[in-house]
C-alpha cells in the first residue's frame, strides 16, 4: 500500500496534537483512555488484594475509602462514559455515513483538550490526598465532614461533563446532516442509532450534574447550607438531582455497547439483524424512559413509599426495551452461518453477561429485595456485570472488530481469542461469588469483614488476578501488531458496511469518492469463508 | 445551536427546580427574601436587556452585504447594552453586601425567617452569577460577530450570526424567568 493514509500524511506531533481529523481525534482518545483505565484498574486491584484476607493488612480504612472513590470516579467518568463513543464513536462514525469527517472537527479536538483538563484536575485532587466521600458526592459527607479533596474532583467531573456534552453535539448534528446520498434513517447502521440515543442523553443529562455539583461545591466552599439540614437544606435532593443525571448516565454507559453487539452479531453470523426497527427504536425507547427511573437508587433514603413504587415500576418498563435486544440478538444467531472469531467471542461474552446483569437489576427493582440488598456486594456484582461483563467487553469486541480498519494491521486471532475466553472466565471468577457475598449480607465499602465471608471473598480476589492479566494481554498483541502485524486488506471480514469499502488505514478524507448507498444494511454474503490470518 | 440550548435549559432547569424545592419549602422566607432585592434595578435590567435582544433580532433580519454598517452598530449597541446589564447588575451586588446579604461572606439576618431567607439569597446568588457569565460570554460572541461584518461579511456569517442571537435571546429568556422567580414573590401581598 503506497498510497498516503490518515496515519501517514504527517508524522509530527503538532499534526497530531493540532489535529481536526476525527480518526486522529480518535487514537488521542484511545491513548488517554488505557492510560485512565489502568489507573482505574491499579486501585480496583489493590482493593481486591485487601479484600484477600478479613483482617486489614494492606490499607487502613481510611486509604480503602479513597482507593474505591478514586476507583469510581476514574472508571466512570474518565473511562466508561467516554469509551466507546469518543474512541470507537469518533473514528468509525463519519466512515459509517459516507462523510469526510464530523460536523464540528475544531469542537471534537477541543472537547479531547477539556476532556485532558478535566482528567489532570481530578488525577491531581487523587495524587494530592484523594477523596472519600465515593463516587456519588453524596452530601452532607461531601460538604460538611469529608476531610479531602472534593472540590477539585468535583471541579474535574464537571470540567470533563463540557467534553461529554461537546461530543454528544458533534455526533447529534453528524448523524443529521452528513449522511451520504441514500443513507436514509433506515439504512443506518444500528450503531449509529444508539450513539444517537446515547449523544441524546449526554447533552440532556450532564448540565444537570454540572448544575449539581457546582452547587455542592458552593456550598463547600462558602459553608453555606444548599443542602444543609440544619439551615433548611434538603440532602435528598442532592441524590434526586444526582441521580437525575447519574441513572440516565448508566445508559450512556451502556447503549453504544449495545450498538457495538449488533455489528458483532451481525457480521459474524453472516445475517441482518433480526427486528432492525425494533432494536433502533428500542435504543431511543432506553434514552427516553432511563430518564425517569433515577429514584431507585434511592429506595432506603426515605423517599415516599408511592414515589418509591412509581421508580419500581418505571424501572421494569426499561427492563422491557433492553430485553427486546437480547431477544433480537439470539434471534439474529439462529441458523446463521456462525463465526468464532475473537470479536464474536466478545460477542457472545457480552449477550451472557448483559443477561445475567440485567436480571439483578429486576431483582434490585424490587422493592422488598432491594431494601434487603441495598449497600451490599449483590449491587457491587450487578452493576459491574452490566458495566464491566457489559460494557467493557463490547469495548473490546469493537476494538477487535474495527482493528484492522484503525490501524491496517491484523492482530494474532490466536491470543486474541485466549484473552477473549480468560476475560469471561476471570470475569465471572470475579464477581460471581459478589452475588452470593450481597445476598448473605456482606455490605459493600468496608476493607474488613467476618471470616465466614472469606470463601468467597478469596474466589473474586483470585479471579481479579485472571482479568487483570487478561485486560493486560491486548496491549500486548494488539500493541505488536499495530508495528509488526500483517498489513489488514480493506475489508477483512467481508461486510457490506461502508466504512469497510474504503482502503485500510482510510485516507486523510476517508473516501476518494463520494459513496452512494442504495440498500439497507447487513446484505451479509454468506458464503465468507476468508479468515484473516494469524499474524 | 438549538441542541446546544437544549443542554443550557437543562442547566438551569435543575437550577431552578432546586429553587421551586425550596421556596415550596419556605414560602415566606423565600417572599421575605423577595422583598429585600433591587427590583427598581431588576425592572431597569430586565428593559436594557430586551432592548439589546431588539437590537439583535434587527440586525439578523436586515443581515446584507449591504447593510454591514449598520448591522455592526446593532451589534455593538447589543454588547454594550450587555455591559451596562452587567454594570447595574454589579452595582446590585454591593447594595447588597452593604446589607449584609450575602451567604457564606457576609450574611447576617434576624427573626425566624432566616433560613428561608438565606437559602433564597444562595439561589439568588448562584443563578445570576451564572447567568452574568452567560452574558460574558454572549457579550464577547456580539463583539466578534460585530468584528467579522465590519471587515468582510459573507453569506456564511448569517449562520453564525443566527446562531449567536439565539444564544444571545435565549441568555434574555432565562433572565425573564429569573426575574421573575427573583423579585417578584412578595411583593404582591
Amino acid at each position: 500500500m503506497s498510497e498516503t493514509n490518515y496515519l501517514t500524511t504527517d508524522y509530527t506531533l503538532r499534526s497530531w496534537f493540532l489535529t481536526t481529523d476525527h480518526k486522529r481525534i480518535a487514537i488521542l482518545y484511545f491513548a488517554s483512555l488505557i492510560f485512565f483505565f489502568f489507573i482505574g484498574g491499579a486501585a480496583a486491584t489493590a482493593m481486591r488484594i485487601e479484600l484477600a484476607t478479613p483482617q486489614a493488612d494492606l490499607v487502613s480504612s481510611d486509604a480503602y475509602n479513597r482507593l474505591f472513590t478514586m476507583h469510581g470516579i476514574i472508571m466512570v467518568w474518565f473511562f466508561l462514559i467516554p469509551s466507546i463513543p469518543n474512541t470507537l464513536g469518533n473514528f468509525i462514525v463519519p466512515l459509517m455515513i459516507g462523510a469526510r469527517d464530523l460536523a464540528f472537527p475544531r469542537l471534537n479536538l477541543m472537547s479531547w483538550y477539556i476532556f485532558m483538563l478535566g482528567g489532570s484536575t481530578t488525577l491531581f485532587a487523587i495524587f494530592a490526598g484523594g477523596i472519600d466521600t465515593g463516587w456519588t458526592f453524596y452530601t452532607p459527607f461531601s460538604t460538611l465532614y469529608s476531610n479531602s479533596y472534593v472540590i477539585v474532583a468535583a471541579a474535574g467531573v464537571f470540567i470533563a461533563g463540557f467534553s461529554s456534552i461537546l461530543t454528544g453535539l458533534n455526533f447529534i448534528v453528524t448523524i443529521h446532516r452528513l449522511r451520504a446520498p441514500g443513507l436514509t434513517w433506515y439504512r443506518l447502521p444500528l450503531f449509529l442509532w444508539s450513539l444517537y440515543a446515547t449523544s441524546v442523553i449526554l447533552v440532556l443529562a450532564t448540565p444537570v450534574l454540572a448544575i449539581t455539583l457546582l452547587l455542592m461545591a458552593t456550598e463547600r466552599f462558602f459553608g453555606v447550607g444548599i443542602f444543609d439540614p440544619r439551615i433548611g437544606g434538603d440532602p435528598l435532593l442532592f441524590q434526586h438531582l444526582f441521580w437525575f443525571y447519574s441513572h440516565p448516565a448508566v445508559y450512556i454507559m451502556i447503549l453504544p455497547g449495545m450498538g457495538v453487539i449488533n455489528e458483532l452479531v451481525s457480521c459474524f453470523s453472516r445475517k441482518q439483524v433480526f427486528g432492525y426497527k425494533f432494536v433502533a427504536w428500542c435504543s431511543l425507547a432506553i434514552a427516553a424512559v432511563g430518564f425517569l427511573v433515577w429514584g431507585h437508587h434511592m429506595f432506603v433514603s426515605g423517599q415516599s413509599l408511592v414515589a418509591s413504587l412509581v421508580f419500581s415500576f418505571m424501572s421494569f418498563i426499561v427492563a422491557v426495551p433492553s430485553a427486546i435486544k437480547v431477544f433480537n440478538w439470539t434471534a439474529t444467531l439462529h441458523k446463521g452461518s456462525i463465526h468464532f472469531d475473537a470479536p464474536m467471542l466478545y460477542a457472545l461474552a457480552f449477550i451472557g453477561l448483559f443477561t445475567i446483569g440485567g436480571l439483578t437489576g429486576l431483582f434490585l427493582a424490587c422493592l422488598a429485595f432491594d431494601v434487603h440488598a441495598t449497600d451490599t456486594y449483590f449491587v457491587v456484582a450487578h452493576f459491574h456485570y452490566i458495566m464491566v461483563g457489559g460494557m467493557v467487553t463490547a469495548y473490546f469486541g469493537g476494538l477487535h472488530y474495527w482493528w484492522p480498519k484503525i490501524t491496517g494491521r491484523l492482530y494474532s486471532e490466536y491470543w486474541a481469542r485466549t484473552a477473549a475466553v480468560l476475560i469471561f472466565f476471570g470475569f465471572n471468577l470475579t464477581f460471581f461469588p459478589q452475588f452470593i457475598l450481597g445476598a448473605e449480607g456482606m455490605p459493600r465499602r468496608y476493607h474488613v469483614y467476618p471470616p465466614e465471608f472469606q470463601v468467597w471473598n478469596v474466589l473474586s480476589s483470585g479471579g481479579a488476578a485472571i482479568l487483570a492479566v487478561a485486560y493486560l494481554m491486548p496491549l500486548f498483541y494488539l500493541g505488536y501488531s499495530a508495528f509488526f502485524g500483517k498489513r489488514a486488506p480493506a475489508n477483512p471480514w467481508d461486510a457490506p458496511g461502508l466504512e469497510w469499502q474504503t482502503s485500510s488505514p482510510p485516507p486523510e478524507f476517508n473516501f476518494t469518492t463520494q459513496p452512494l448507498v442504495t440498500r439497507a444494511p447487513y446484505q451479509y454474503n454468506e458464503a465468507f469463508e476468508a479468515k484473516p490470518q494469524n499474524a | 445551536m438549538w441542541v446546544f440550548i437544549a443542554t443550557e435549559v437543562l442547566l438551569f432547569g435543575g437550577l431552578i427546580l432546586a429553587y421551586f424545592v425550596y421556596r415550596h419549602a419556605f414560602p415566606q422566607g423565600f417572599a421575605e427574601g423577595s422583598r429585600h432585592t433591587e427590583i427598581v434595578i431588576g425592572t431597569a435590567n430586565t428593559a436594557v436587556l430586551l432592548t439589546s435582544s431588539f437590537l439583535v433580532a434587527w440586525a439578523v433580519e436586515i443581515f446584507s452585504p449591504a447593510t454591514t454598517r449598520i448591522v455592526t452598530w446593532l451589534l455593538v449597541g447589543a454588547a454594550c447594552l450587555g455591559l451596562v446589564f452587567i454594570a447595574l447588575k454589579g452595582i446590585e451586588y454591593s447594595r447588597e453586601y452593604d446589607e449584609h446579604l450575602v451567604p457564606g461572606i457576609d450574611f447576617q439576618f434576624a427573626g425566624p425567617l432566616a433560613n428561608g431567607v438565606q437559602l433564597f439569597f444562595i439561589f439568588y446568588f448562584i443563578a445570576t452569577a451564572i447567568h452574568a457569565l452567560h452574558m460574558l460570554i454572549g457579550i464577547c460572541l456580539l463583539v466578534t460577530l460585530a468584528t467579522i461584518c465590519r471587515r468582510a461579511p459573507t453569506t456564511r456569517h448569517h449562520t453564525a450570526l443566527h446562531s449567536a442571537a439565539l444564544y444571545w435571546h435565549f441568555v434574555d429568556v432565562v433572565w425573564i424567568f429569573l426575574f421573575a422567580l427573583i423579585y417578584l414573590p412578595g411583593r404582591s401581598s
